[in-house]
């Protein structure tokens, strides 16, 4: 039990600061229901609506006029291409170095995962000129093209899912794969039949992760592709929806409220398991 | 007859390379170690060679010139102030998130009601896409209709007819992007510190209750020293997140005003894709290598020690 006083500190440590890291997306919301007269009137700032406002105007601009749409087409596209990548690659790997090899595998695990702290503010440069550089598929490169963030977004998406999956699977009762290996099943059957089926949980919660690394990619994006319909969101709402000084202040927040709130959610959904493989790969 | 059939089955797979164990390992592992050595071993590799070339973009290699451009990158004194500016960035915010993810994931961890909603507002900075949030924040800090200054002008902290201009006063600005960067992985950090409370048995909590420590005395002889090991995870992943991030600085200031905020990765960016040098701006992020590597270093360290334990 926890006394009274252990309550209050609680609610009086985590009440403003859940106001202060939350109150961005709250002002967003706010903002992006304004009218534009009603943006403008200092004395309706932060609060209140007024001049017609709420208005829902801003979002069909948003989803009617500008490429927005687009934007999140391609960023699904690549989104799922690279949750794909990075499931064939992760999974087989972390089963083995979770399971199937020994101390190597555990520093190999560690090895893996170190490549993730590489950042993509060090490798854009050098990719960018293999990007540009490269003929694929008749194309002069793959410059502005989509499949240059599919082809390099697993770099970072795969070594950080080897090491959350390498959690989840040692938390696997060993005992289960036995037994399927008594009853004569193959190493594979069993990876399939009773391994994958396990850590349904996991892989999600890798899906989850990875597919938030690709959203929040902002640097490759940025140097690869220059074409505004080849854009993701995570570029074309801040290029193409600011045109030098003029800002459209209520679509811009429109466009990043979207796909945060969904997001958001989903994150908190697999937080708890995020946590668990996260910190159950080296610190078991 | 059973006898008969399984020693057969057992044969066969004797035969069968995919049942062994260190063939079926070597196989499974083997794409995605191939993947990441061609896609960061050899970008990384390729980075160091650029950065030895006056390589230009659009054009195939470059003359080779040695240790050129980390000569003339250090002379440089945007290079300087981008370097002194990383620097500051990642210690400054470094220290704010400690301190706050650490009081906020001791407080989180008590049962108390409404936790759900309370941890869901925490985490929001760390979930929303950081390349569209941080443009929520470029309407914060707006000159004209900043709600920041609208709520000290309320308050009349400043100067009603000329109130701060966050991204506009280079001390500001820098300020302003070391808040949002804080603002983002206190989140992250909330995050690994609860996963590091819920790994400390309750046996311990009880034991300290039995002998009586509570409160600071508590926290400062019990649940700090087991809370060690991971708020350093958390700090070695915030130091490498924040001394690497190029998004909230260059959504937020460009780099400026007049390349007062410029940080390593944005100099590097604006040297090799905007200026087209990329040799230099190559060799600009290279200096952030040895940083990582001490890093790196730090935490194989930790983690061979946890495994000990």
């Amino acid at each position: 039990m926890i006394t009274f006083r252990e309550k209050l500190t609680s609610y009086l440590i985590l009440g403003p600061f859940a106001v202060v890291l939350a109150f961005p997306f709250y002002w967003m919301l706010w903002t992006s229901f304004k009218t534009e007269q009603d943006l403008y009137d200092v004395n309706n700032v932060p609060f209140f609506f007024g001049h017609g406002s709420p208005t829902t105007k801003n979002y069909s601009f948003l989803l009617h006029q500008t490429e927005y749409l687009t934007w999140v087409k391609n960023t699904a596209i690549v989104g799922v291409a690279v949750v794909a990548i990075t499931l064939v690659l992760a999974v087989p790997a972390a089963y083995a170095l979770a399971r199937l090899s020994g101390r190597w595998g555990q520093s190999m695990g560690v090895g893996i995962f170190l490549t993730y702290l590489v950042p993509p503010t060090l490798l854009f440069l050098p990719l960018s000129y293999v990007i540009s550089h490269f003929p694929v598929g008749g194309h002069a490169g793959l410059q502005d093209s989509l499949w240059s963030l599919v082809l390099v977004f697993p770099s970072f998406t795969v070594p950080f899912s080897t090491w959350l999956l390498m959690g989840f699977f040692k938390t696997i009762p060993r005992e289960l794969e036995e037994a399927a290996r008594v009853d004569g099943a193959s190493r594979l059957r069993t990876l399939f039949q009773i391994v994958f089926p396990i850590s349904l949980p996991g892989i999600l919660t890798v899906i989850i992760f990875s597919f938030s690394l690709v959203v929040n990619d902002f640097v490759y994006a940025l140097a690869f592709i220059t074409t505004s319909d080849s854009k993701t969101i995570s570029t074309g709402v801040f290029t193409e929806l600011i045109r030098g000084d003029i800002f459209f202040w209520q679509a811009l927040m429109a466009a990043t409220v979207i796909p945060s709130i969904p997001l958001a959610l989903l994150y908190n959904m697999f937080l708890d398991r995020f946590i668990a493989g996260f910190t159950g790969g080296a610190f078991r | 007859m059973a006898t008969v059939a399984a020693s057969g089955r057992t044969r066969r797979r004797r035969r069968n390379p995919l049942e062994s164990r260190r063939f079926l390992a070597t196989a499974l592992i083997a794409p995605a170690v191939l993947f990441i050595v061609v896609l960061v071993g050899g970008p990384l590799l390729l980075a160091m060679y650029l950065s030895l070339t006056d390589a230009v973009g659009g054009t195939l290699g470059g003359e080779w010139v040695g240790l050129g451009n980390f000569r003339n990158a250090w002379e440089d004194p945007n290079f300087r102030r981008a370097l002194r500016n990383t620097l500051l960035f990642t210690i400054v915010s470094q220290a704010i998130v400690l301190v706050c993810a650490g009081l906020i994931a001791h407080a989180l961890t008590r049962p108390i009601r409404g936790k759900w909603i309370l941890r869901f507002l925490i985490i929001l900075p760390w979930a929303a896409p950081v390349p569209l949030s941080t443009i929520g924040w470029l309407w914060i800090y707006d000159s004209l209709f900043s709600v920041v200054n609208w709520v000290a002008k309320q308050l009349h902290l400043v100067d009603q007819f000329n109130p701060p201009q966050w991204l506009g006063d280079p001390t500001l600005a820098l300020a302003a992007v070391i808040s949002v960067h804080a603002w983002r992985i206190i989140p992250f950090a909330v995050v690994i510190f609860l996963a590091g409370l819920a790994s400390i048995p309750s046996e311990v909590e009880d034991a300290a209750k039995v002998d009586g420590a509570v409160g600071l005395k508590k926290f400062w002889y019990v649940t700090l020293p087991l809370q060690l090991p991971i708020a350093t995870v958390a700090l070695l992943f915030g130091i490498v997140f924040t001394a690497t991030d190029m998004t909230v600085v260059y959504i937020l200031t460009q780099g400026g005003p007049f390349n007062s905020t410029q940080m390593l990765t944005s100099w590097a960016f604006f040297t090799g894709i905007r200026g087209g040098s990329l040799g230099e701006g190559a060799a600009v992020s290279l200096y952030l290598l040895p940083l990582l590597v001490v890093v790196a270093v730090l935490m194989l360290r930790f983690a061979r020690k946890v495994e000990v334990t």
